[in-house]
């Protein structure tokens, strides 16, 4: 036991001393900022662009309905030959030209738009829009409905979300939970990949350096991987805890400067959203308010140790089983996988069903549990799936644990030799 | 106890591939033992099996007369072929951290380290990091770690790979005074020239199986073959020659002489003494040289290798 605190000691301080983790610990939430800046900055430039659209429109019906927008700009080219139209077009470089044959009312498909590039989506949405709702309008007309009576008539519903617990929920609520349980994923995604190879490079730097051999003979090679394992994830602790404590001190500054008083905006007081100038905003903060943020640190904290477990495991085996960083790759693969697949399902699954059963099965499955499942907490997890999902991943830690650590005490001492899966099955034998 | 460690039919299988095979060593307290044998005959293998790194398959190691312990770690010093030192931490820090691990105290291990330092003549060096340090300098700080909690059974494999010739000779003499202070002392090694000179007891080890173990007088008593190196001097030597091939079986040597000698290696009979070749001799030519050929342990070890090969 003294020997394992003092191996966990130096490895934690091996790892807080390195120059690289004091750096990034400190730059990469200023690049995190940086990059939602530049992000926002080159949306706001593209969409300042202005375009000038051509219409030729032969029913002579729409000329009134494409009415220019702040970066939008139509022109009518209808008077001209089509062909001319279109080199005009072309040769001025406009965005591109809407077409519209005549008889539209039979020819509903006959519509093209020309443009040296394919247009954006939204911009096609738009003007399909602009002409079926003035179709719309000729045909409600023929027919003799009043329009005006048919738009009072039309009823507008908006369901308000609650739980049974009576916290209402927006829309808006659901993208943010999205965004948190999405980045708490993300992040542990990559806590385990920088991590575990922090412990794997470490494994590999022993054995190169031919220190291995002094230290087993007085602790055993369990132990040092264990100290291993523990000094990294302290490190990685601390520098979750620097990122939570710059986060708060960041949020309350942004909430003091916004106006919002966090001690008195606990459950959605809509008051209180009333009496700020932006309730957009405002409505934002309060949900983020909202959200199980102790219950995300604390699982991900739960979820991290777990996962970063199993997989830097497994990293001081493919450590102990190689010579040199280069001949990782081939067991790189069947790592990186499965956290890959988290990160797949906890973005396409997780979004569109947070409970489905595709998404309850990833959050069991303990290599991607501590991915999908974060991704899950913000939308509210009985305690009893937890509860299994993290004694399935203590359980596979054991085991797993178990076995890497017969692969690591071999794989040290055998050097100048790459070992292969067949070699790897059988270490665990001997 | 006459036996600071003792291991008894240690048998150890890679997979396939048996690394030792039923193999016993004892060594005697405050002797320097050498375990011999060619690269890849297990060496390696038991010595890691003592230093309780790799668990034997059968069989048992005792030290001091009890079965190995967990705890008797405190009492072994390894310096293993493979070693080396953390690249990137300062030598200080990482000399205490090892001598921690072997269950020194931190104040202890301080002291401890300070004196070796200015016994080595190294004071300097605590704060600097390994990689600034000569593969010499380096190995100054592996043997102090290795001797540094003043262990009961010192083991070294292949002490003097990789040393040039003034650090081997530090090393010789800091093994040679540790024994003088009451350490027992293990080392493997492929060069016989080391055994010859430190050794007193010595074990070879070949193909995972001991071949041969024991005092190393005793062994070279065992192995020489009744042959003596003479330089005659006579009237005609070609005469001389061929009535000695008649009797004994002759081979050639060199050895320096001012004399210009017939040099000989005769092998006597068995039953014959030195002191009837003498006699047989003294007659026929001037004696300038004679003396009993005794095996190196090269030859020794070369003769055991091929005829057990």
């Amino acid at each position: 036991m003294r020997n394992l605190k003092l191996i966990i000691q130096r490895e934690y301080l091996a790892r807080v001393r390195n120059k690289t983790f004091i750096i990034m610990t400190f730059l990469s939430p200023l690049i995190l900022v940086g990059m939602f800046a530049l992000i926002a900055y080159l949306s706001m430039l593209n969409s300042s662009e202005q375009r000038i659209i051509g219409l030729y429109d032969e029913t002579e019906m729409f000329a009134s309905e494409f009415k220019d927008q702040e970066h939008v700009q139509y022109l009518d080219l209808s008077g001209k030959p089509l062909e001319e139209a279109k080199k005009m077009v072309n040769e001025q470089d406009y965005y591109g030209l809407i077409y519209i044959p005549e008889n539209l009312n039979n020819n509903v498909e006959g519509v093209q738009f020309f443009g040296k590039e394919s247009p954006g989506l939204g911009t096609i949405q738009a003007i399909e829009k602009t002409i079926a709702d003035r179709l719309t309008r000729e045909k409600l007309i023929e027919r003799g409905i009043d329009v005006n009576q048919l738009n009072e008539a039309r009823t507008e519903v908006r369901i308000e979300i609650q739980n049974f617990a009576g916290e209402r929920t927006s829309k808006m609520s659901n993208y943010i939970k999205m965004f948190f349980g999405g980045a708490a994923g993300y992040l542990l995604m990559m806590f385990i990949i920088i991590y575990g190879n922090m412990v794997m490079r470490s494994v590999i730097e022993e054995k190169t350096n031919r220190i291995i051999e002094i230290i087993v003979s007085s602790v055993k090679p369990i132990q040092l991987m264990m100290g291993k394992v523990l000094g990294t994830s302290l490190a990685g602790i601390t520098q979750f805890a620097i990122w939570v404590l710059l986060a708060s001190v960041l949020a309350i500054t942004s909430f003091y400067v916004l106006g919002i008083d966090i001690f008195t905006v606990q459950k959605s007081q809509l008051e209180t959203v009333e009496q700020i100038a932006q309730p957009e905003i405002a409505q934002l903060v309060i949900d983020v308010i909202n959200l199980p943020i102790l219950s995300l640190v604390i699982f991900f904290l739960i979820y991290f140790i777990g996962g970063y477990f199993l997989y830097s495991a497994i990293y001081a085996a493919i450590g102990a089983a190689v010579d040199s960083e280069t001949d990782t790759q081939q067991f790189m693969f069947p790592v990186i996988l499965p956290l890959m697949l988290g990160i797949y399902v906890g973005f396409f699954s997780v979004i569109e069903n947070p409970h489905g059963s595709i998404s309850t099965i990833f959050s069991m499955i303990p290599l991607t549990s501590p991915i999908v499942m974060l991704m899950r907490i913000p939308f509210g997890v009985p305690w009893w799936e937890l509860a299994i999902s993290v004694g399935i991943l203590i359980v596979t830690n054991f085991g797993v644990i178990w076995l890497a650590a017969k692969i690591y005490r071999v794989g040290i001492l055998m050097y100048g030799k790459k070992a292969s899966y067949k070699e790897l099955f059988k270490w665990l034998k001997y | 106890m006459e036996n600071l460690l003792v291991a008894e039919n240690i048998y150890k299988q890679f997979g396939n591939f048996t690394a030792l095979n039923n193999v016993s060593i004892a060594i005697p307290r405050g002797s320097i033992f050498g375990l011999l044998g060619p690269n890849g005959a297990g060496k390696t293998t038991l010595l890691r099996i003592i230093n309780q790194i790799t668990m034997p398959d059968k069989g048992q190691v005792y030290l001091d007369g009890t079965p190995l312990h967990p705890k008797d770690i405190a009492h072994i010093g390894y310096l293993p072929e493979e070693r080396g030192l953390y690249k990137s931490m300062k030598v200080g820090e990482q000399a205490l951290y090892l001598a921690r691990l072997k269950g020194l105290s931190k104040t202890e291990a301080k002291e401890r380290l300070e004196y070796w330092f200015e016994k080595l003549q190294i004071e300097g060096w605590w704060d600097k990091k390994i990689q600034e340090l000569s593969k010499g300098m380096a190995q100054k700080i592996q043997f102090i770690i290795t001797v540094l909690h003043r262990p009961k059974l010192l083991i070294f494999d292949e002490p003097f790979s990789g040393f040039d010739p003034v650090n081997a000779g530090l090393i010789k003499n800091e093994i040679l005074q540790l024994k003088k202070e009451g350490a027992t002392i293990l080392f493997s090694t492929h060069r016989m020239e080391s055994v010859e000179e430190l050794c007193d007891y010595m074990a070879l080890i070949h193909q995972s199986n001991k071949l041969l173990d024991g005092k190393v007088s005793e062994i070279k008593r065992a192995y020489k073959s009744n042959t003596y190196e003479v330089g005659l001097e006579s009237e005609n030597n070609t005469a001389l020659l061929n009535e000695l091939k008649e009797k004994f079986v002759i081979g050639n040597t060199n050895f320096k002489s001012i004399n210009d000698d017939l040099k000989l290696t005769i092998q006597l009979n068995n039953g014959e003494t030195p002191n009837q070749l003498l006699d047989y001799l003294i007659g026929k030519a001037r004696i300038n040289h004679f003396v009993e050929v005794i095996p190196s342990v090269n030859d020794i070890f070369i003769k055991t290798v091929t005829q057990n090969a």
